[in-house]
């Protein structure tokens, strides 16, 4: 199947992960519109995948310094001020205690989260925190969290936020679209919020929770791939019903799909309402049975979390250990 | 490896299941498992033993009890003595027991799950997540029906003496399945658990014994199949329920045949795994692992014939074998396996042969590169494709995690591939349309079809087959009935009850006067009189010894084209229930309006006078009247599954049924038993009795004019016992009822086992016609029928 190549972009393979970005494609409605999801049978999958597979002991551990590397830190509320970010900034480049670090052999191994990620306001500081550090800055945008203002306005606020340094904008969808059946305006959208982004990644925020059938996931994940978003991502973090793992399931099978089509990886980011180190292993779980090693890295996969990092610290501490730890044994963000 | 290596590779790493508890209950006893018989563990009479081992791993767990006839004999009496006083402790009383050993079960769970897995060789997933949940809640929910069966089975009592005789494959939720509803209704029970797996069967005794259970109640003989043949010869039990091979329920259809004995089967399968090009690839894909990959694919029920349509086949390959490929075989202790070991070597072996000749045959086989265990009995995944329905591979069963496929081109082709089959057990339909899944899942053969799911079970709903895979259902209200009789079969005559004068010796006619105008008596076949293939008439005499007329001599081809024509009219199953009341009212109508016709025959044949004769008829229209009522009356239900899915359980006609009317009992016998097989959407082939074979051969005048389409009921007039073997023994019924002597009735059963086709038989008593539940009730109905249930999950 031809797949025709809209973006002029250049391609930033040079990156040093070596993923060539997803470049999307024409308006393509044939390869999702016959697209029916099977809620149940994704839920009974949904619930058996965590048990099938099971990570102890020395595993688990590395499973988790894992986790934290995929977590996006966020901190999105009202009352986020340069100080609250430049805490949660310092965190992300040492998110686990040295000596836990040293204590699991992983010392040299520079541990620091995905990304660190907050509103337009913040971007400054967060980019002058994390200088050198290696640690993007992703900013919420297009209206977050509801996407209700003008399109024109979601663009200005994209270009401004990649001007302040943002190299990740989190953009969300235009859930209106999805419930009318728009896919050719969201597509189009899609690929403007693209463009804006220039040579920064964008994830797209589908609210899920929003987006009333699973169905609905499937298509609107599809149709976001073909405007070339380069991470997909469940919830803004504010939706009654965030990142599940059905949810989950549907949107890693369409990157899967689109994968075997075009021969582009796309990331996938659960956002919303992951907190315990339990829960991120089943999504490990879940991304490596779906789609393999490959997607176990953070240029292709993201935590969107706030308290996942400290119930993660905590079994850590317990795997060197052996005894139960407390949240004031490990540095706040 | 170090921590830091894992966090580049993130492999799973060992996952082991602690065996320590486990290792530790085995070695009670000094290793040895011995039966439990009368509330004790008793060792086995002759001093004999066998190992059983762990399939994943090779070692010997345990030396179980090697049972004989002699340990079998001691259950079985034990059993017999505890019964009475366990059916009279009332629904109550056993509703506490089966609760107690529902708790048990959940309070010893890991135990049980480790066991399993150890014994068996499935992923310890599986035992942990499914078979042992699956167990507490058989005996819960059967809990509730002991409580219930004064009232929900109000009528009916226990059976007697239950001899089990169960598989390896799900051992313990087999011995559930088995032991729960037996007790529920008030049976004893002798278990006898599969030779390769013992173990946990004996911690359900020790479960039994530690709640209290009266001693006898439950029984447990280990052994392998000569505990299971003494077990099933043993005179004093009243009924056998089998799970496993239908090679071995055909030996024990033919060793029960004749002995009054109750039989269920529940044997094996090739069900097809359904996809239309609609459906959800990626759950179908899913689905596919929960069907065959599912306890190494030795599940009775295991979709094993995947049938694509043409348009989505290569795309699903694709995605089947990129899933086959992250499959984890592995011991089956280790929490991070997809399949475990299978059973025994011996079946690894069979597994191989059967693989090999199916390549041998043309098909194209592939597996995944995956690693496998340097110990034990390990098979891979495997997919075959390019097998056609000529193929071995497609019709037998491999009982092995081997993947059939085939592709079709339109819905009504899906529906004749996946019936093109011996067995009929379960079947799966994957579509995103519910128009289609609904017309699909009535049309298959099969006791379970699962919409968009696959191996769903659950307490409330039944399980089992059709055709060869056996009959008897197990689980919800229809599973019920295979342990409890009705009140009145015990009461049953062992002479005739009918009012029928003895015929007196044929005298010559009289020839005073001009004969009455002849009437040619016929066959009534395909809705059409024909006349006999042999073209031989038997005389009949009225009781007086008068000669009332001739009767067509049926032969086996008049049978032959009498199943044939039933065959070939599905009209009279396909129409709806209404459609069939009418007809069936319009038959009552058109009876009466020649009541005297039928009054006077009726007299002449039975001896009775004109009022008895009168009342008989009138007996006849009433029934005619509760079949026609009954027809669109006696539905289904929608079982309470602990799902998000609707559990339909529905009643289905058999299809075509052999009916031997009773000999003895005048026009109130054949209008009895053939018009509640009629009623239910059944084409019947009916061999009346020759003595009224005249009430027959007038009652076709009647169904002429009363709209019965053609094929529905046809009729073949002859002596009963030389056409009793061609209409039990013709493959094409799939019921056989027959009232008649015990020899009659060994003969049916007998003949039952090559198709597995159901009987109903009287061994030599006698109904009394007139009685409103020996002549009518609603057991006429129930044999009917066969309940399937349809998995149909919903939720957008």
């Amino acid at each position: 199947m031809a797949v025709t190549n809209v973006f002029s972009l250049q391609q930033p393979g040079a990156e040093d992960h070596g993923l060539e970005r997803n470049p999307g494609m024409d308006f393509r409605p044939e390869l999702f519109d016959h697209l029916r999801v099977n809620r149940s049978a994704v839920e009974r999958r949904a619930a058996s995948l965590p048990a099938r597979r099971s990570v102890k002991k020395e595993h688990q551990a590395a499973w988790l310094l894992k986790a934290v590397s995929c977590i996006d830190l966020t901190t999105l509320a009202g009352d986020d001020t340069p100080g609250k970010v430049r805490r949660l900034c310092q965190k992300a480049m040492r998110p686990v205690r040295r000596d836990l670090l040293e204590a699991l052999g992983v010392g040299d191994l520079a541990l620091k989260t995905g990304a660190v990620c907050v509103y337009h306001n913040l971007i400054g500081t967060a980019v002058r925190e994390l200088d050198g550090s290696g640690v993007p800055v992703a900013a919420v945008s297009t209206g977050f969290p509801a996407g209700q203002i003008p399109l024109a306005l979601k663009l200005a606020q994209v270009r401004e936020s990649v001007k302040a340094g943002a190299t990740e904008i989190d953009i969300v969808i235009s859930r209106g679209k999805v419930l009318t059946g728009d896919w050719r305006g969201l597509y189009e959208e899609m690929r403007a919020y693209r463009e804006a982004c220039g040579e920064a990644h964008v994830k797209a925020i589908l609210a899920t929770g929003e987006l009333a059938t699973l169905t609905n996931v499937a298509r609107a994940s599809w149709v976001c791939m073909q405007a070339g978003a380069d991470f997909i991502k469940t919830s803004t973090g504010k939706e009654s019903v965030n990142a599940t793992l059905p949810v989950s399931l549907v949107m890693v099978r369409a990157i899967r799909d689109y994968h075997r089509l075009t021969g582009y990886k796309v990331g996938y980011k659960p956002a919303g309402g992951i907190g315990k180190a339990k829960e991120a292993l089943a999504y490990l779980t879940l991304m490596r049975e779906e789609l393999g090693r490959d997607w176990l890295d953070p240029h292709l996969f993201r935590f969107g979390a706030s308290s996942l990092l400290g119930d993660i610290e905590r079994q850590l501490e317990h795997h060197v250990t052996g005894r139960y730890s407390v949240a004031w044994r490990h540095p706040m963000g | 490896m170090s921590i830091r290596e894992i966090f580049d590779t993130l492999e799973y790493g060992p996952a082991p299941e602690a065996t320590d508890h486990a290792e530790a209950w085995l070695a009670q006893g000094d290793g040895h498992l011995r039966h439990y018989i009368d509330g004790q563990w008793c060792e086995p009479a002759g001093g004999n033993w066998f190992e059983t081992r762990s399939p994943a791993r090779g070692t010997v767990l345990a030396l179980a009890a090697d049972g004989d006839a002699e340990d079998v004999d001691r259950a079985v009496r034990a059993a017999r003595t505890a019964q009475a006083d366990w059916a009279a402790l009332g629904g109550h009383g056993r509703a506490r027991y089966l609760y107690a050993i529902a708790r048990a079960v959940q309070k010893h769970s890991r135990l049980f799950a480790t066991l399993e897995s150890l014994d068996n060789g499935k992923p310890i997933r599986e035992s942990r997540d499914i078979d042992i949940p699956l167990v507490a809640r058989h005996f819960y929910h059967h809990a509730g029906w002991a409580q219930l069966m004064a009232r929900e089975f109000a009528g009916f009592q226990a059976l007697g003496v239950a001899g089990q005789i169960i598989p390896w494959n799900f051992p313990l939720l087999m011995a559930a399945w088995k032991v729960a509803p037996a007790l529920a209704m008030g049976n004893t029970v002798v278990l006898k658990p599969a030779e390769f797996t013992p173990t946990t069967a004996s911690l359900l005794a020790q479960v039994c014994h530690d709640v209290g259970l009266p001693p006898g109640v439950f029984n447990l003989v280990l052994g392998d199949h000569k505990a299971g043949q003494a077990l099933v010869e043993h005179e004093d039990v009243d009924k056998i329920a089998f799970t496993g091979s239908t090679e071995v329920g055909r030996i024990l259809r033919k060793a029960t045949a004749g002995t009054g004995k109750k039989l269920t089967l529940e044997l094996g399968g090739k069900s097809p795994f359904i996809v239309y090009e609609d459906a959800d690839l990626d759950s179908v894909v899913e689905g596919l692992v929960d069907a065959i990959w599912f306890n190494q694919g030795q599940v009775c029920c295991a979709g094993s014939r995947l049938l694509v349509q043409e348009s989505v086949a290569e795309s699903l390959l694709e995605k089947v074998r990129e899933r086959m490929a992250r499959l984890v075989v592995g011991d089956s202790m280790d929490k991070s396996i997809d399949l475990g070991a299978v059973v025994d070597p011996v079946q690894l072996e069979r597994i191989r042969e059967l693989v090999a000749l199916g390549e041998s045959e043309g098909a194209t086989v592939w597996q995944p590169a995956c690693e496998l265990p340097a110990d034990g009995s390990f098979y891979p995944p495997t997919l075959l494709t390019d097998v056609q329905p000529a193929a071995t591979l497609a019709q037998e069963e491999i009982f092995g995690p081997v993947l059939v496929s085939m592709s079709f081109r339109t819905p009504a082709e899906a529906v004749e591939l996946a019936n093109n089959s011996r067995y009929g057990l379960a079947a799966s339909v994957w579509t995103e349309n519910v128009n289609l899944a609904l017309d699909v899942a009535p049309a298959l053969k099969a006791g379970t079809v699962w919409v968009n799911c696959t191996n769903q079970f659950d307490a409330a709903a039944g399980f089992g087959g059709y055709r060869e895979s056996g009959f008897g259902r197990e689980g919800g209200r229809e599973g019920l009935y295979a342990y409890v009789k009705p009140n009145w079969a015990s009461a049953l005559s062992g002479s005739p009850v009918y009012p029928g004068q003895v015929p007196a010796e044929p005298c010559e006619p009289e020839a005073d006067a001009p004969p009455a105008i002849d009437r040619t008596a016929k066959l009534y076949v395909g809705g059409k009189q024909t006349r006999p293939d042999g073209g031989y008439s038997i005389a009949v005499y009225d009781a007086a010894g008068h000669r009332a007329g001739e009767i067509p001599d049926g032969n086996r081809k008049d049978i032959r084209n009498a199943v044939e024509a039933a065959v070939k009219a599905p009209a009279w199953t396909t129409t709806t229930a209404h459609n069939r009341a009418q007809v069936l009212f319009y038959i009552a109508e058109n009876l009466a309006a020649r009541g005297e016709d039928f009054t006077r025959r009726i007299a002449a044949l039975s001896g009775q006078d004109v009022d008895g004769a009168r009342a008989e008829l009138a007996l006849c229209v009433r029934r005619i009247f509760d079949a026609a009522a009954m027809a669109d009356k006696y539905d289904g239900q929608v079982h309470a599954t602990p799902y998000r899915n609707v559990t339909l359980a529905m009643r289905e006609p058999l299809g075509v049924i052999g009916i031997v009317a009773p000999e003895e009992a005048g026009f109130i016998g054949f209008i009895s038993t053939v018009m509640p097989a009629l009623a239910m959407g059944n084409r019947v082939v009916v061999v009346p009795s020759l003595r009224y074979a005249l009430l027959a051969t007038d009652f076709y005048q009647v169904l002429e004019t009363s709209d019965l389409p053609a094929g529905a009921l046809n009729i073949v007039t002859g002596h009963q016992a030389s056409l009793l073997p061609h209409l039990a023994g013709h493959y094409g019924p799939e019921a056989t009822w027959y009232w008649g002597d015990a020899e009659g009735s060994r003969l049916v059963e007998e003949a039952a086992a090559d198709t597995m086709k159901r009987t109903w038989v009287s061994h030599g008593r006698f109904h009394d016609w007139f009685d409103a539940d020996q002549g009518g009730g609603e057991t006429f109905y129930r044999h009917a029928v066969e309940i399937k249930n349809i998995w149909i999950p919903y939720g957008e």
